[in-house]
């Protein structure tokens, strides 16, 4: 059975070409704090952009100015075009939000969580009606439709909290950390909504610390760390730039991947020393290893693999993503 | 043939998150709506009926009317200020904390004075339910000697306003529940029990009676009682009914303040 799609197609307001989101010089302080220091990216429409980045990079900051939830500090930001300092309510009623924690209420049923949402953005009952037997399919909880929210599961709660973001049929969804404490087959699960969103013309702008989710689900991502764009590109132009084709992860065991570093130190034009394990970045991974055995190094385990955002990330910042 | 959605008129903001609460109750109101009557009935039987035999052997009258007839209105005060206070306590609480249903709300169009003003609505709407049931029994008991109890409906509402209005801006403030329990043993308690609903605020030394005519409990109670025993007095009950209403004024104001501040960082 085709699965019905929850709309036709993206009708957006605003002129072709004009970007979705402008943010110039954006900047959020709290008291001396700075959560985001003078970032620049624009967002285009029918685009899936991704804010990655460990937890206070200042993503959830940044979705949260361009939700129009949290006031700008200094700098530009438009959202469709408008300000949201003057037209909050205005982009809010244009917009989809999926906050990092979800709000649904959970001693109501699925269905009236999707009622209420709907009837903030004033839809007919009728047309809110309609859309939710349509979301519920789309989410995979139509038979769950009259069932309380709180004994879901976290992937359930998490597509419903998608499918009431998308009552009010937003040009543009802002997902924060769409799957976040997830288990693998139910990320899989929302990955695959979301894409099906994306080929519907829905603007996606998704924070998540996941670099296999930004990887499968972003057209071009923005790398964040300490408030501060690292890099922004396509994910296969940020792995081209900032690491080598392949690497090569090789565990010497505990204490022993300090000392075997400094003598492998030239033989590949990077090295990274993690807590439990030594990379060396090369564009060919196999005759690295070989050359790795030739010199008389037995490490416990050793794994070829092509690069990841991981390594963007590793290299760009010092740091790992997920710590 | 559809009507186009743009040809009706917006509903107003405020309305739109009244909606949410008027949603919800439909899980709770059985058990609400019976309190309601059941209150009412066990406190005028029990103390208005039961109590109040005794204190008529003893002095005939309170107040020059019989006791139920005097205590029913501060009843009903005292309960408004109960139902407007719970109702504001953790509600809102659970609204920031534990739902966040109003950070559901402020990603809609919604903004921060419409989620305040949609709650304070939606207390006011239970008020008018609590006090009207009230009223309603207290007729029953035939303690309602003036049309003008008619009246006291919306002075009950204005009366708990005064406490929710205040009491949000309060529950805005606090990261967890031991502020309430405060607000209960030193505040409510002791105004239902010193502000005029059981006994004339005379008895009172002299001291104290200047503290209970500060407290708003004993303006709500007065003008309840004055209007359902239909004793107007257009000076006192004006000062009573404009004490209430700047009360729930600055009530608001604070709470839109505290409201902001929580919610919009």
């Amino acid at each position: 059975m085709p699965l019905p799609e929850p709309r036709s197609a993206v009708t957006s307001t605003l002129p072709v070409g004009e970007p979705m989101v402008v943010a110039r010089g954006l900047v959020k302080k709290f008291g001396d704090f700075v959560a985001v220091d003078t970032i620049d990216f624009e967002i285009a429409q029918g685009e899936s952009y991704g804010l990655l980045g460990p937890n206070g990079a200042g993503k959830t900051s940044t979705m949260r100015m361009i939700a129009c939830m949290s006031p700008v500090t200094d700098g530009t930001l438009r959202v469709l075009g408008l300000d949201p300092a003057t037209d909050g309510a205005k982009i809010r009623s244009r917009i989809g939000l999926v906050p990092q924690e979800d709000t649904l209420d959970l001693e109501l049923t699925v269905l009236d969580n999707l009622m209420i949402y709907g009837r903030y953005f004033d839809l007919p009952r009728r047309v809110i009606r309609e859309r939710a037997d349509a979301l519920l399919e789309f989410s995979q909880l139509s038979d769950r439709a009259h069932d309380k929210v709180e004994p879901l599961s976290g992937g359930m709660k998490r597509r419903l909290t998608i499918a009431r973001a998308l009552v009010s049929e937003p040009e543009l969804l802002i997902l924060d950390e769409p799957t976040t404490g997830l288990d693998p087959q139910a990320r899989h699960l929302l990955w695959d909504r979301l894409y099906r969103l994306k080929q519907q013309g829905v603007t996606l702008v998704i924070t998540t610390h996941y670099m296999d989710e930004a990887e499968q689900l972003c057209d071009r991502l923005a790398v964040m760390d300490r408030g501060r764009v690292a890099a922004e590109d396509t994910p296969a132009a940020l792995i081209a730039r900032y690491s080598t084709r392949e690497v090569v992860e090789l565990r010497f065991g505990p204490g022993g991947n300090d000392a075997v570093a400094a003598e492998l130190d030239g033989l590949v034009e990077r090295l990274e020393v993690l807590p439990d394990r030594l990379l060396l970045y090369s564009d060919d991974g196999d005759g690295t290893l070989d050359e790795v055995h030739r010199l008389g190094y037995h490490p416990e385990s050793s794994l070829v693999r092509r690069s990841t955002l991981e390594d963007v990330f590793l290299r760009l910042t010092g740091r790992s993503l997920v710590e | 043939m559809t009507v186009p959605t743009s040809t009706r008129p917006a509903t107003p903001m405020w309305a739109r998150s009244l909606g949410y609460w008027l949603y919800q109750y439909k899980r709770t109101w059985r058990g609400s709506i019976t309190t309601s009557f059941l209150y009412p009935v066990l406190y005028l039987s029990a103390i208005g009926v039961g109590l109040g035999s005794l204190v008529n052997h003893h002095a005939h009258t309170v107040d020059s009317v019989k006791y139920i007839d005097f205590l029913a209105p501060g009843l009903m005060a005292a309960t408004a200020m109960q139902i407007g206070g719970n109702e504001a306590m953790y509600p809102v609480m659970g609204a920031i904390k534990w739902m966040k249903t109003y950070f559901a709300m402020l990603a809609t169009p919604l903004g921060v004075v419409d989620v305040l003003l949609g709650h304070l609505a939606w207390i006011a709407l239970r008020l008018t339910a609590v006090t009207g049931i009230y009223l309603a029994i207290m007729a029953l008991f035939g303690t309602v000697h003036s049309p003008f109890g008619l009246l006291a409906v919306p002075a009950g509402v204005l009366t708990g306003m005064a406490f929710a209005a205040p009491i949000a801006a309060f529950a805005a403030t606090q990261v967890n529940d031991a502020g309430f329990s405060a607000l209960y043993r030193f505040g409510m308690i002791p105004l239902f029990l010193f502000s005029g609903t059981f006994f004339p605020v005379s008895q009172l030394p002299g001291w104290l009676q200047i503290v209970a005519d500060a407290t708003p409990l004993y303006h709500g109670v007065a003008l309840c009682r004055a209007l359902t025993l239909g004793r107007l007095d257009a000076g006192g009950d004006l000062v009573h009914a404009a004490y209430l209403v700047a009360l729930t004024a600055v009530g608001f104001a604070l709470a839109r303040r505290s409201f902001r501040r929580r919610l919009v960082t």
